[in-house]
């Protein structure tokens, strides 16, 4: 089996550590090799999550420079910030919907239009999705739910050696009961548009 | 039911670091647990709580969380001496204050097994430094065990158990960042039955630490290190793998990266690898056959280079004559953020790209490397620090106190979420290198200079080791005010409890103490609690404190929000921006930098989803145009 490893970014209270867990938890159903590793830090006062999963039977726990397969970011310029983890070949997915960190909310640093960031991207890599994951999140009505639907991007545009059912799986048994629903609609959104 | 709690073994659950040193420590029959917690360590602590918490009737073990680290040691040590199997878990800096008892327990000795854990932060993801644990190991003179990830941590947590019950001695777990925040699979033994309380045996010339003992016990301590080291020389954990000429030692985390780069090279039959996970003492005649069977030898091991000077000492003594090599004697780059070095330094961690290149280059293998993009040109962007959340208190009381003093106060602070004041517009930090040092450094600065010292700590971290720096400050009547920021909680760890938690609230049947008593207990004069989010009041409050000649105490209480949004749900409404009374100046967004503010095209306006309704910015808006959202 080939080893996958996987970056996952985002900023605190996306639920970036959860898709990582699920993904983990899915590849261990699937009797695939899995280790994870995520940083907390201080997450929870808005700063930047990175969490990694690597599939296949590689034993160290995180990815280094230029060496992530797929690197999936919830906002955008989180996916600039982590882009020294990519290489030419590595497959980019983005939610485009900014969260503009607080120094740019009080005017000390400007924000990069999307779209400038999402040129940016695509200049550095050959294999790259941007879209508007936050607006799917809506759509299945939790915008809670962007981390499920970048899981079922991932799972719509890479090739893993993973099932859909298996990840469909752990999102039924480990997230809270009245969002399973919308989760799983989230997700099948999300892989939808990977598919186009 | 809880997946850790699981009766039965044989199942593998996808478990974190921390929760593989929970389930070892059940599968031990772990019956008493204490700490204090701190990042990486803290899932240890509160998985056992929450454990305890959810089910009452299965969990019978005795945990707390101790007031400091000091605490939680010595406690623990009279559990274990008394005859209970207990852990007590720490991070690395935690060490420091439990050191005391440390070093002496090690003489002791316990009489039921006492796993002490060390959660080490190479590269300082959350800590304050990067020591190196492993020196404890060598000072203290006690056995330590470390693991390469989650699976080999839980048998090693129940391992540590065992060990420490055969050499009647303390064992030291250590581990870093990258092992407590890993997850993978972990195949569960099943759960012992428990043995909840002990009979104590007196011995007090084993125990009673006064000289005529002590020079017996360190006798003691000392055939107890060449005992470790016999068991560590057959020890399971220090282990040969592959085959080859050249050869790697390393361990913990680091042995997943040259296990990876040796597969990536094609090297597994060429080099083979000395793995330790029993690290001290070390099994120097392993290591010796091991250095004398290998033409050249390279050492892996994240931090300080004590590996590699033991291998130098025991090719020394022994007359081998390997080529070793180990650490770079350069310094790596330092940024704001952390980078990842380029040899083998004595600073920050290393990672799997880093072994791979230093073990080809070294052994001269060709390695495959894909290339970094070229990131120069990539638009400039914003950075994303941590903040203090919209509706702070700690955001109001700084406001008042730089109200008060202006900005020319000396302000040492502490270790807890207050300590983003560092960062602008509030800007209140001038000094902090530990625990309590807000207070007893604040006599520093107010005898060595003729500024107002007003200097910050939170509740946890006072009751932690504020206390005995405000009864010297009493005690030498010295000039200075300490503003104890108190959220009702260890907000910055997770949310864990404190002696000062309104415990009715959370459920807990310890008991309250209140902050203020204690204050005046130990003998300050001039002590206000005061509401922080009423800024007229806190402000008045402040300038008598500071105005008042000798130690003041200002308690600034209001519950921590995401803390509040929990335990006491309450409805606050938001505010908004009346733009047609807004006159643009700007002093909400430039004096408090609330996150739920935003500017756009040059009005300052408010997100009423993130606004948790504090007022701190409608009690400062000089035109009075900020007002809670009217209802639709």
């Amino acid at each position: 089996m080939d080893i996958l490893r996987i970056v996952n970014v985002g900023v605190g209270g996306q639920g970036n550590l959860l898709a990582s867990n699920l993904l983990g938890m899915a590849a261990l159903d699937s009797k695939v090799p899995v280790v994870v590793s995520e940083i907390h830090g201080m997450a929870q006062r808005g700063g930047v999550v990175e969490s990694a999963v690597i599939l296949g039977g590689a034993e160290s726990p995180i990815v280094s420079q230029a060496e992530a397969d797929i690197l999936v970011s919830f906002e955008p310029i989180e996916a600039l910030r982590t882009l020294n983890k990519a290489n030419k070949n590595t497959l980019v997915i983005t939610n485009t919907r900014p969260m503009p960190p607080f120094t740019v909310a009080i005017g000390q640093a400007e924000y990069p239009d999307p779209e400038v960031s999402v040129a940016a991207l695509a200049k550095k890599v050959k294999n790259l999705m941007a879209f508007d994951g936050q607006a799917l999140a809506e759509e299945a009505k939790n915008p809670l739910a962007l981390n499920m639907v970048m899981l079922g991007a991932l799972f719509g545009k890479a090739t893993l050696p993973i099932g859909v059912p298996s990840i469909k799986k752990m999102i039924k048994q480990n997230t809270k009961e009245r969002f399973v629903d919308s989760n799983l609609l989230a997700f099948d959104l999300g892989f939808k548009a990977a598919k186009g | 039911m809880d997946k850790l709690l699981t009766q039965s073994g044989g199942a593998t659950h996808l478990l974190l670091g921390n929760e593989a040193i929970v389930r070892g420590a059940l599968e031990a029959g772990m019956a008493f647990a204490t700490c204090y917690p701190g990042t990486p360590s803290s899932e240890v602590p509160d998985t056992l709580y929450r454990l305890r918490k959810q089910n009452p009737d299965q969990v019978k073990y005795y945990f707390e969380y101790s007031t400091n680290e000091k605490v939680a040691l010595e406690c623990a040590a009279g559990a274990a001496v008394a005859g209970l199997r207990t852990l007590c878990t720490m991070k690395h800096v935690g060490l420091n204050v439990a050191a005391d008892p440390l070093m002496t327990l090690a003489y002791t000795g316990v009489n039921a097994g006492l796993v002490v854990l060390t959660a080490d932060d190479p590269s300082m993801f959350s800590s304050q430094n990067e020591q190196d644990n492993r020196y404890y190991a060598r000072l203290s003179g006690l056995p330590m065990l470390e693991a390469k990830g989650p699976a080999e941590l839980k048998e090693m947590t129940k391992y540590a158990f065992d060990l420490s019950e055969e050499l009647k001695s303390p064992v030291l777990l250590r581990t870093t960042t990258r092992v407590n925040h890993a997850r993978e699979g972990v195949t569960y033994a099943k759960l012992p039955k428990v043995k909840q309380t002990s009979v104590f045996k007196k011995s007090p010339m084993d125990f009673v630490t006064v000289p005529a003992v002590s020079r017996k016990k360190h006798l003691r301590l000392l055939e107890i290190y060449d005992k470790s080291q016999a068991i560590s020389e057959a020890s399971e954990y220090n282990k040969v793998t592959g085959r080859g000429s050249y050869g790697i030692i390393t361990t913990a985390v680091c042995k997943n990266y040259v296990r990876d780069a040796l597969k990536d090279l094609g090297a597994l039959n060429q080099i083979k690898v000395l793995n330790l996970g029993f690290t001290w003492p070390l099994p120097e005649k392993k290591m010796a056959r091991f250095l004398k069977s290998v033409e050249k030898v390279l050492v892996v091991e994240e931090l300080e280079p004590l590996l590699e000077d033991a291998v130098r000492s025991i090719c020394q003594k022994k007359g081998i004559a390997t080529e070793i090599a180990g650490k770079s004697a350069k310094f790596p780059e330092v940024t704001v953020d952390v980078a990842p070095p380029k040899f083998f330094s004595r600073a920050f961690e290393y990672n799997p790209r880093l072994v791979r290149q230093v073990v080809g280059k070294t052994f001269g293998l060709k390695a495959k490397f894909t290339t970094p993009l070229k990131l120069d040109d990539l638009p400039v962007l914003p950075g994303r620090p941590p903040n203090l959340c919209a509706g702070c208190p700690h955001r109001a009381t700084y406001y008042a106190v730089k109200e008060v003093v202006g900005k020319d106060g000396i302000h040492p602070t502490d270790i807890g979420c207050y300590t983003l004041g560092l960062l602008p517009p509030i800007q209140m930090a001038d000094f902090l290198v530990c625990m309590g040092s807000s207070v007893s450094s604040a006599g520093g600065f107010a005898r060595a200079t003729d500024k107002k010292v007003v200097s910050f700590i939170g509740d946890s971290t006072f009751f932690h080791s504020g206390m005995t720096g405000l009864v010297n400050a009493v005690h030498n009547n010295l000039n200075f005010t300490l503003v104890i920021l108190d959220n009702g909680t260890t907000a910055m760890t997770g949310h864990q409890p404190h002696p000062g938690v309104d415990t009715e609230a959370i459920g807990d049947a310890t008991t309250h103490i209140d902050i203020e008593q204690v204050v005046r207990g130990l003998g300050v004069e001039h002590v206000t609690t005061i509401k922080p989010l009423k800024t007229k009041a806190a402000i008045k409050a402040i300038e008598e404190a500071v105005n008042h000649e000798g130690v003041s105490v200002v308690i600034s209480k209001e519950l921590c929000p995401l803390f509040a949004k929990r335990v006491v749900p309450r409805t606050r409404k938001p505010f908004e921006v009346k733009v047609d009374k807004c006159k643009g100046h700007m002093d909400c967004i430039n004096k408090i930098a609330c996150p739920a503010m935003y500017v756009e095209k040059g009005q300052a306006k408010i997100n009423a989803g993130q606004c948790v309704g504090c007022a701190l910015c409608a009690q400062i808006c000089p035109e009075n145009a900020i007002l809670p959202v009217k209802e639709a």
